[in-house]
């Protein structure tokens, strides 16, 4: 086929599809290139560099997440000296250039800078600077924002503008004074966010985190367990994140058919109520107007006998239950058995209408 | 409702496509669907689509919706008047001769006697009834028309009408007319506003039939289902909706109720009567989460655990069944409704034995043709699978009605406009629209106990058009009493001109001041949905 092409790739000839980038190439032949502005799912900018490859014949190092492997015979090198050093000097300028104290920041364990730190193995900063001392923004209950560990790659703000399309954030003012605003450079709760909290899930350091998250547990003890959400229609797949049997985050599954890991504000921060101390622990049985604690066979042999008794007395149509569109498919299958089965009645309906 | 007016016309009352499709689109004609509110991930698709400007917009809807700023046409119709709006675009198509004439040939029928109907609804006539200016309704007929996919989203804007099926039908004859039904990117696409409405439908939890929609009043489905749950006597006569059960209950003749994980205390109209109409049970148990408005009125409460606590499905909006995972375990003791279920029928004399919410779901897709080819280990392989899905080796299907329809040929349905029951007079002069908002979900239980959404949005409001709030003199912020023939609530103002004037709108999340106490009950007559979004009010200053 005409759109394949042979290339050399750290010295393995390789076959390529015309026009897909030397990072797409890479990862699928297994070779690992850092990334850092790029996400697979948002637009390429190639701004942060820290995905420089050698091209032969290249005048320079070229930005492998948006550079597209052409011709026929193009010789790529992903690991040499010239390539490690200018990462390197991309990531050290980045850490130089805001207040990544690994100690004292939440995304501690889950950010890809401290990652590429490491890799990279930069053992001791070569550059100092100031820090920018920009005002924390944590007034909302759900986004953290700390622009002094921003390192303006711009994933937030593609998140926001082209993923959501809420249209609320983007680079603000100009050169070393640039910093990610929104509109009129207000707080997240005084701004139009409607917090999706895409740009949280975005967020490669600990620039933006989930407010109520913050030290609820350390990233390396979450476990991880995929479902689907809870509030509409959609069918978002979510991660619940639990530390010591608690749901402690919510975030968007990166695989999830229908949503592809975005979320909207209930579905990823509208999860307290799942250990609320209202939540209900124990049956209950009214007497004389009041609730008692009751247990499960006094409550459950209590309805049975009552369903038995007006079955008996005024037919079992003088019997209606509603069923659930919260509930699982099983449970409503089950509920409208009990209904038709064990009740005798057709009486079963749920809020489809309502 | 959307059962019963898309199954009336294509067989069958489910999204016709999915949402993948959505990037494909070419035009999108949303009405009744607020959708970044409500559906906000589907919005996301629609807004990247319009953006990147590979598709147009179209959105008919009474209030300024947060989609419209992305519309290339806003048909800003007067609520309950959406029949007469679809007429009038329908009505252009044909007298520009847009439609597809092959296809209402080869795959429809009653084709001209809706025609005939739509004779008299000329921009003109539409225009005196909808408030669309006439130039509009042809700009949007074009665009619709003129596209080779073109899909319809829509949601409880235009179901919760006394002519909600009519509403349904409409939207259906107008995709017909222009050949969008059973193609990729196009359809007619209800958005279902809670996690498993789809699947509660799909699965029976319905008066007139047996999961997969099969018939109560079939005989045949009535004997396989007696046979499978090794039942006598299964009832043939459809039961009582949701809907018509408080009022029963109200009159005496239901005198016991079981209600699992809803909230109709909140969630319905007209609460007065509702509550009347609970109180009035000999009996009544509910299982929940919390002890909602309606668990309070109880005779007995079942604790039940949350989604997050237990295994199992839920089908969304585009028919995909999806797994449900336990995470944590539930709080205290309760319980997965499903054990409940299975225990209280126990006590009840008849055995459910489950072992897991896998056992039961291997049971019904038995039994339902539809999801006969779905299971737990393929869900788990595959992700999501879209029903119908008939055979292990089926792959699903993301859209329906290709080649023909389920039902043989689609069936145009003659509507006529009908205005709402109950418009704005002398005594009640504005007219009240309900729906929700970004930041709660139906009756608030879960919502309302979160900091985060309620840092957004704490509390109800009635928002009135500035003009209607100079007339009445109420300021923003300002609590005022809004009254209706059912009742009467008191809840702060919203200075806004999203709704129209003379239009205000409530969200219903808020039990405190809840727009239900206001709504009118009366019932779509097939569909039995009760009509939440057009009633009368007045608004009055406090004190």
């Amino acid at each position: 086929m005409s759109d394949r092409i042979t290339v050399t790739i750290d010295g393995r000839a390789v076959e390529a599809v015309k026009g897909e980038t030397i990072l797409d190439l890479a990862t699928r032949v297994g070779i690992k290139i850092p990334t850092l502005c790029y996400h697979p799912r948002l637009p390429i900018v190639g701004a942060c560099r820290v995905c420089v490859v050698e091209v032969e014949g290249a005048r320079a190092l070229v930005a492998s997440c948006a550079f597209p492997v052409e011709q026929e015979g193009m010789v790529i090198k992903t690991d040499t000296e010239r390539v490690k050093a200018a990462r390197r000097l991309v990531v050290e300028l980045l850490l130089a250039s805001g207040d990544h104290n690994c100690l004292l920041c939440e995304s501690n364990g889950h950010c890809e800078l401290q990652d590429l730190v490491y890799e990279l193995k930069i053992e001791q900063p070569r550059f100092s600077a100031e820090p920018p001392r920009h005002p924390l923004d944590n007034a909302n209950p759900m986004i953290y924002r700390d622009l002094n560990k921003c390192i303006l790659c711009g994933r937030c703000v593609r998140g926001c503008n082209e993923v959501q399309v809420n249209q609320v954030i983007d680079f603000g003012y100009r050169g070393g004074k640039t910093k990610i605003i929104t509109a009129a450079d207000r707080s997240y709760g005084d701004s139009n966010c409607v917090f999706c909290g895409e740009c949280v899930q975005l967020c490669p350091v600990g620039a933006l985190v989930e407010n109520k998250a913050r030290f609820a547990g350390r990233p390396w003890d979450i476990k991880k367990v995929p479902t689907t959400c809870t509030y509409c229609g959609t069918g978002c797949t979510i991660d619940l994140n639990i530390i010591d049997g608690r749901v402690v985050k919510i975030t968007g599954n990166e695989s999830g058919v229908t949503n592809q890991g975005s979320l909207c504000v209930k579905g990823r921060f509208g999860y307290e109520f799942i250990h609320h101390p209202d939540r209900l622990t124990t049956p209950l049985i009214k007497e004389d107007g009041r609730f008692r604690e009751a247990t499960w066979a006094e409550a459950l042999d209590v309805t049975a006998r009552k369903l038995g008794q007006i079955k008996e007395k005024h037919g079992p149509d003088s019997i209606g239950g509603l069923s659930s569109a919260r509930c699982t498919n099983e449970e409503n299958y089950l509920m409208q058995k009990f209904m038709r089965a064990v009740i005798g009645t057709n009486n079963i309906d749920h809020c489809a209408r309502l | 409702m959307t059962v019963a007016g898309l199954a009336a016309a294509f067989g069958s009352g489910a999204m016709t496509n999915s949402l993948a499709e959505i990037a494909g689109g070419e035009v999108f004609f949303l009405t009744g669907t607020n959708t970044t509110e409500n559906h906000p991930v589907i919005a996301t698709k629609m807004k990247q689509a319009v953006t990147k400007g590979t598709a147009k917009l179209i959105v008919a809807d009474p209030r300024a919706i947060d989609m419209t700023r992305f519309a290339d046409i806003w048909l800003r119709q007067t609520p309950g008047t959406d029949v007469a709006l679809i007429n009038g675009l329908m009505h252009v198509i044909i007298e520009e001769g847009l439609y597809d004439e092959e296809y209402v040939r080869s795959r429809t029928e009653g084709f001209e006697e809706m025609r005939e109907v739509l004779k008299r609804y000329t921009p003109q006539f539409v225009e005196g009834i909808a408030g669309v200016a006439q130039d509009d309704i042809r700009k949007a007929a074009r665009l619709y028309a003129g596209a080779k996919r073109a899909s319809i989203f829509y949601a409880m804007g235009i179901t919760q009408h006394i002519t909600g099926t009519d509403n349904v039908k409409s939207l259906a004859n107008l995709a017909m007319l222009c050949g969008n039904v059973g193609i990729e990117s196009a359809g007619v696409n209800p958005l279902r506003g809670q996690n498993n409405v789809q699947g509660a439908c799909d699965l029976g939890a319905l008066p007139n039939v047996y999961t997969g929609y099969q018939q109560v009043g079939d005989a045949a489905a009535r004997k396989k289902f007696a046979t499978a749950w090794k039942a006598s006597g299964l009832p043939d006569k459809p039961g009582l909706t949701a809907t018509e059960m408080i009022p029963a209950a109200a009159k005496g003749e239901l005198k016991a109720m079981y209600i699992m994980g809803e909230n109709p205390l909140v969630s319905d109209a007209d609460l007065k009567h509702v509550e009347q109409g609970l109180k009035n049970l000999a009996f009544l148990v509910v299982q929940d989460i919390f002890l909602t408005e309606t668990a309070q009125l109880a005779d007995v409460v079942l604790p039940a655990a949350c989604f997050a606590e237990k295994d199992g499905t839920f089908t969304n909006t585009e028919r995909r069944v999806q797994r449900v995972r336990k995470g944590v375990e539930p709080p205290g003791e309760a319980r997965a409704d499903w054990e409940i279920i299975a225990d209280l029928a126990a006590r009840m004399g008849y055995a459910m034995q489950y072992r897991s919410a896998e056992d039961i779901f291997a049971e019904f897709t038995e039994l339902t043709p539809s999801y006969a080819g779905i299971s737990y280990k393929r869900l788990e392989k595959e992700g999501g699978i879209q029903w119908p899905c008939p055979t292990p080796k089926h792959p699903g299907t993301p859209y329906l009605h290709k080649d023909k329809f389920v039902r043989g040929k689609g069936l145009f349905h003659p509507v006529e406009f009908i205005p709402p029951a109950e418009l704005p007079d002398k005594d009640y002069p504005l007219l009240l629209t309900t729906g929700r908002v970004l930041y709660h979900y139906h009756t608030g239980s879960m919502t309302r106990r979160d900091n985060g959404l309620n840092f957004r949005y704490p509390e109800g409001h009635v928002e009135v058009h500035p003009v209607d709030a100079l007339e009445l003199g109420v300021a923003e912020g300002e609590k005022v009493r809004v009254a209706s023939r059912r009742g009467e609530i008191e809840i702060p103002v919203a200075v806004t001109p999203r709704s129209l004037q003379g239009t205000v709108f409530i969200p219903f999340h808020f039990f405190e001041a809840a727009a239900n106490r206001l709504t009118n009950p009366v019932l779509d007559p097939i569909g039995k949905i009760p009509e939440f979004k057009v009633c009368a009010v007045r608004v009055e200053k406090l004190g």
